[in-house]
């Protein structure tokens, strides 16, 4: 059980994350990409911290991914009711006014 | 097997089903099923947050991401998916666009990374004894770490006033 092993399993989830927020035109699936991208992140930051003597600064780091991502999460879900209403659905790709 | 560990067969355990579950949750055609295995991949965390001795945040994964994000998850598909009045269908299919521009970048960014990690010389010394983390916690956020905790609490005001203005109903 070596830190690389852990980071590998970070960037695994980080790169799936990256995928599902490419390829999705649902702005649910997005956020749920962007939820798996900081859901790695503060993986690594634990895990660094871990192999660091306990090191408690990673911890700290950690929870405030997860408070900002909570946070985050609201404020998009908030913006999606409204696309919601507005559009009467949420597929990105059906969400350009821009003139042509 | 003296060259195999418990420690180690729990980790490989614990981190492929975090992985196969990430796998669901990006290729996934049903909304519903991508909601579900973001809860599989949030367990697995927290299960990797317990083995790396971090019990405060493992804690704090699941009431919050699980009990409070994966819930704001399930009320927002609940809420936003079209229900056909004519025959009660639910429009809940995860279009995807093509995706070969994003399995290549994906795989660039993958190689990049996988390989700066396996080319990096890791400065690591290991842990002693378990020691309960969360008074160690507490104590750092109210000496070293006090104004990013008072940043945070205001930025969480903020969200929830914000949040109520952009969802709520017009008044005519």
């Amino acid at each position: 059980m070596q830190v690389e092993f852990f980071i590998i399993v970070g960037a695994a989830l980080f790169l799936l994350g990256l995928y599902t927020c490419l390829t999705r035109t649902n702005a649910i699936a997005i956020l749920m990409g962007i939820e798996l991208i900081l859901n790695s992140a503060a993986l690594n930051f634990v895990a660094f911290s871990h192999f660091r003597q306990n090191n408690i600064s990673g911890h700290i780091m950690a929870l405030f991914i997860i408070v900002l991502a909570a946070a985050e999460a609201v404020v998009a879900f908030a913006i999606l009711l409204a696309i919601y209403k507005r559009f009467n659905g949420i597929d990105t790709q059906k969400t350009v006014t821009l003139k042509e | 097997m003296n060259f195999l560990e418990i420690k180690t067969v729990i980790f490989l355990a614990i981190s492929l089903l975090t992985v196969f579950f990430g796998c669901v949750v990006a290729f996934s055609k049903n909304l519903v099923r991508s909601a579900f295995a973001l809860l599989g991949v949030f367990a697995g965390v927290f299960g990797l947050y317990v083995l790396l001795s971090a019990d405060f945040v493992a804690i704090i994964q699941l009431v919050i991401y699980i009990g409070g994000i994966l819930v704001l998850i399930l009320f927002a598909i609940m809420l936003t998916s079209k229900i056909e009045a004519s025959s009660g269908k639910k429009f809940l299919v995860n279009k995807a666009v093509e995706p070969l521009p994003a399995i290549v970048g994906t795989l660039i960014v993958g190689a990049l990374i996988v390989g700066a990690i396996l080319r990096t010389r890791w400065q690591t010394f290991g842990a002693e004894r378990f020691a309960a983390t969360t008074s160690a916690i507490g104590n750092k956020l109210l000496r070293e770490y006090l104004l990013p905790f008072e940043l945070v609490s205001l930025i969480l005001v903020l969200v929830l006033v914000g949040a109520i203005v952009l969802a709520r109903r017009e008044v005519k």
